[in-house]
């Protein structure tokens, strides 16, 4: 209990302080909403009436105060360039972006676990070790760069999808995932060599280990032994690593979205970087925050989970 | 433990063949070509680099790109042709005093709003007061075109009359942009729900992906031929990619690479983009601030050869703040005044005390790579006299608007200026030397004369004659180095007619159909 109470504190202070560095950066860089709505109109008496209109004269900690009162009680305030609130902006966009996450995730699973048990099972054979180039291939290409190559081969070339028509849920589900097929594939082939790279370190390293011989000796099929024992502990370590990822794929899919023209969360924290539309940014850079932590929260739940041993506290 | 693995493990696999499933039924469907399908519903999509993120309120956006999607939405009471003639729009008429103070509008009859109301004298006088700022309603509007406006009247439900402090026989243009836009008298929610009298209204919009507008059927004109029209955000770096996979329809502003990577599947559209390309110069700073530096670089530099390094030869040379579309106004020979002439720039440094050339920035935004790339082709040629130019990358909103426009905080930067009103006021007014936009700091006691005798003058040829000579003190000062007005080019799928071209930033979508 007393641990749950810990981390639920570091959140509210990790998120508070995120906020709030993210808030100061855009006090230090020089331009605001203001400048960028009156654009090449803007003279230094229409500037000052602007900035007075939408409060950006005030001083930094009202203006933060006001930002947090309207996140915790007004639907996270107002976009600055859309005449909607963050919260009406957001939602669409989370939903595409937490499925290209999920997509992602689920595909980096598939791959790698499998992969990597059968590469520990055969290590050293010349098929793992073909693998393994492969694997060293794919962790060094960054994926705006499949996902470049992806639209070249599979859009373009193929036909396979229409590069820059985005399809919505609403209009074709099918379509939607579809879409979103490449753009996963793109951000989880990166990351699936990598966690099938440890995962079979880890397959390798536990197969050497005196259990193994032992349940062996006491007539266990091999197979058996890997699945009920082996894996077991193999995967302590690939628990966290894919617990860990799950923050960086949301961050990888920022500048996929870009590549694949995809309206996600990633497009809009650009776009609105530039704009210097700070209550979305803030809002989007919280909920990044929250996933980390959480995350990391859920990964100490897992281990305890696979290796009752482990206890946290 | 054992089973739960294994169900999970199954579930898991079920999922992913669920999901490539769903891919191959999208491959099913896109077989057939999107355009062909757009040219049946009679829609077709434009792809714009950036989304409409200022304000959709037309009298509160000063964008281009916004004001060139709202143009489509919008009238005032007067609008421009294709020639840049000022016909009438929510007006039927226009009758000017002789002193061109007082202008009397007689209004449209059955003029309908987006919304199915009719516009009514109080809608004109409500637009207009607001737009000009005389409205104390607490919304910001982008009213520097309408200055000078005293009362605006409605003595009957037909007649609007607009009464000026001075004479100014420019005001009708600056009735012509969205700034001006007729909208109804206390509608609140323009910013979201944008009403107009444009042939096209609004249907709907996803920020960051798309802006839907539809055609207004009760238009008083002539009716838009499409039944809708899809703008989709294409960011500029996948535009390309996104044209060759037959999304988009049409895409305007494109840089030299994107037309030629595109030429086989579009007809490449051009026409001048009536903006003055230019290298501007802080001439409040050292050195800028000698007049003989200033010439010199002006000497230093091949416009010819940036035109054709960096355009692809499509761009026209300009010498001043004045750009060859506005034909009455453009003075074709101070185009070359300056040629290119290493001699003479060298004498005019050393006659400046820099006999062996000095270092400079030229700050540009990193956005508009036409810009970077003329930034980086002047550097080179800079050298050649000695001056060591380094070229600073800005981005725009957060340096160049506030930086480099707005503090004047900069040495030099290349950058387009256009004008939101088709006059040449709007070209030459932001350099007299106390205006709020005078980014550049010059400051000449003649030219600020000849811009208040211009102002003054009711008489059409005398005016053009003193805004010529306005323009050719900016040239002889050498007020910044002139380089271009850039081709706009613009990709038209093949299946597409009609795209016309107008004096001013916009792209007139109401034109456009798909051939028969």
């Amino acid at each position: 209990m007393r641990y749950y109470l810990r981390k639920l504190i570091t959140l509210i202070i990790t998120l508070f302080a995120v906020s709030l560095l993210a808030f100061l950066a855009f006090q230090i860089v020089p331009g605001d909403a203001a400048s960028r709505i009156l654009g090449t109109e803007a003279t230094p008496e229409t500037l000052a009436a602007l900035r007075h209109q939408m409060g950006l004269d005030r001083p930094m900690l009202v203006q933060y105060g006001d930002w947090l009162h309207s996140f915790l009680f007004g639907g996270m305030g107002d976009s600055y360039s859309y005449s909607m609130s963050v919260k009406a902006l957001l939602g669409p966009k989370v939903h595409i972006t937490f499925t290209l996450t999920l997509m992602s995730f689920l595909m980096i699973v598939l791959i790698s676990i499998p992969l990597g048990i059968w590469q520990g099972k055969h290590a050293g054979e010349a098929p793992d070790v073909a693998a393994g180039v492969i694997g060293q291939i794919f962790m060094s290409v960054p994926s705006f760069f499949l996902g470049i190559v992806f639209t070249l081969v599979f859009g373009i070339g193929l036909k396979l999808f229409t590069q820059g028509q985005f399809i919505n849920f609403d209009q074709s589900p099918s379509g939607f995932f579809g879409y979103l097929f490449f753009p996963a594939l793109a951000i989880a082939l990166p990351k699936a060599a990598q966690t099938a790279k440890l995962l079979r370190a880890s397959v390798v390293r536990e197969l050497q280990q005196d259990y193994v011989r032992t349940a062996r000796s006491r007539g266990r099929r091999f197979s058996s032994v890997l699945v009920r024992h082996v894996l077991r502990n193999a995967m302590i370590p690939v628990v966290t690593f894919l617990a860990m990822m799950i923050p960086e794929i949301v961050t990888g899919s920022i500048i996929v979205e870009q590549v694949f023209s995809i309206p996600g969360v990633g497009r809009l924290l650009l776009s609105s970087i530039l704009s210097s539309d700070y209550p979305v940014v803030l809002a989007i850079v919280v909920m990044l925050a929250f996933l980390v932590v959480f995350m990391n929260f859920l990964a100490d739940v897992l281990y305890q989970r696979i290796d009752p041993r482990i206890k946290v506290r | 433990m054992h089973r739960k693995m294994r169900n999970l493990i199954l579930a898991l696999l079920l999922l992913a063949m669920a999901l490539s499933l769903a891919a191959c039924g999208n491959k099913a469907k896109e077989v057939e070509t999107p355009q062909q399908t757009r040219a049946d519903t009679n829609e077709i999509n434009v792809g714009i680099p950036q989304d409409l993120e200022d304000s959709l309120d037309p009298h509160v956006t000063t964008a281009a790109g916004t004001r060139e999607v709202l143009f489509n939405m919008f009238e005032g009471l007067m609008k421009a042709d294709p020639e840049g003639n000022i016909i009438p729009a929510v007006a039927e008429k226009c009758d000017v005093s002789d002193d061109a103070k007082v202008y009397t509008f007689t209004l449209r009859e059955g003029v309908a709003f987006h919304n199915g109301q009719t516009v009514t004298v109080d809608d004109v006088v409500y637009s207009i007061s607001r737009c000009a700022g005389m409205l104390d309603d607490g919304v910001y509007t982008a009213a520097s075109t309408l200055k000078g406006i005293v009362s605006v009247e409605a003595p009957d439900d037909r007649t609007v009359v607009i009464t000026l402090s001075e004479g100014n026989t420019e005001f009708l243009a600056s009735l012509v942009t969205t700034y001006a836009a007729i909208i109804p008298a206390d509608y609140t929610d323009q910013a979201a729900n944008p009403v107009g009298t444009g042939p096209f209204k609004f249907a709907s919009r996803s920020p960051q992906e798309n802006f839907v507008i539809e055609r207004f059927d009760d238009y008083w004109g002539t009716p838009a031929k499409l039944n809708k029209v899809t703008y989709l955000v294409t960011a500029m770096d996948t535009a390309v990619m996104s044209m060759k996979s037959g999304v988009i329809d049409v895409f305007a502003h494109l840089t030299a690479d994107m037309a030629k990577s595109v030429e086989d599947q579009f007809t490449i559209e051009k026409d001048t983009a009536k903006l003055v390309q230019a290298l501007y110069l802080n001439n409040a700073v050292e050195p800028f601030n000698d007049v003989r530096v200033r010439q010199a670089l002006c000497y230093a530099v091949d416009v010819d050869q940036i035109i054709d390094l960096v355009v692809d030869g499509n761009g026209v040379r300009v010498g001043s703040s004045m750009f060859p579309a506005f034909a009455k106004y453009f003075d074709e020979s101070l185009s070359t005044y300056y040629t290119q002439d290493l001699e003479k720039a060298k004498e005019l440094l050393t006659e400046a005390g820099y006999p062996d050339g000095f270092s400079m920035t030229i700050t540009v935004p990193s956005n508009y790579p036409q810009h970077v790339q003329t930034g980086e082709v002047i550097a080179e040629q800079l050298k050649a006299v000695g001056i060591t130019a380094s070229i600073e990358q800005v981005d725009w909103n957060q340096t160049w608007l506030t930086e480099v426009y707005a503090n004047r905080n900069f040495q030099s930067t290349v950058v387009g200026f256009d004008t939101s009103t088709l006059t040449a006021r709007g070209m030459l007014e932001r350099w007299t030397s106390d205006h709020g936009k005078n980014m550049i700091n010059f400051n000449n006691a003649e030219y600020d004369a000849l811009f208040a005798q211009a102002i003054a003058c009711t008489d059409d040829a005398e005016q053009t004659a003193l805004y010529k000579q306005m323009e050719r003190i900016l040239t002889e000062e050498a007020a910044n180095v002139y380089i271009q007005d850039i081709y706009n080019m613009v990709a038209v799928n093949p299946g597409l007619e009609g795209l016309t071209f107008y004096p001013m930033y916009v792209l007139d979508v109401a034109s456009i159909g798909w051939k028969a």
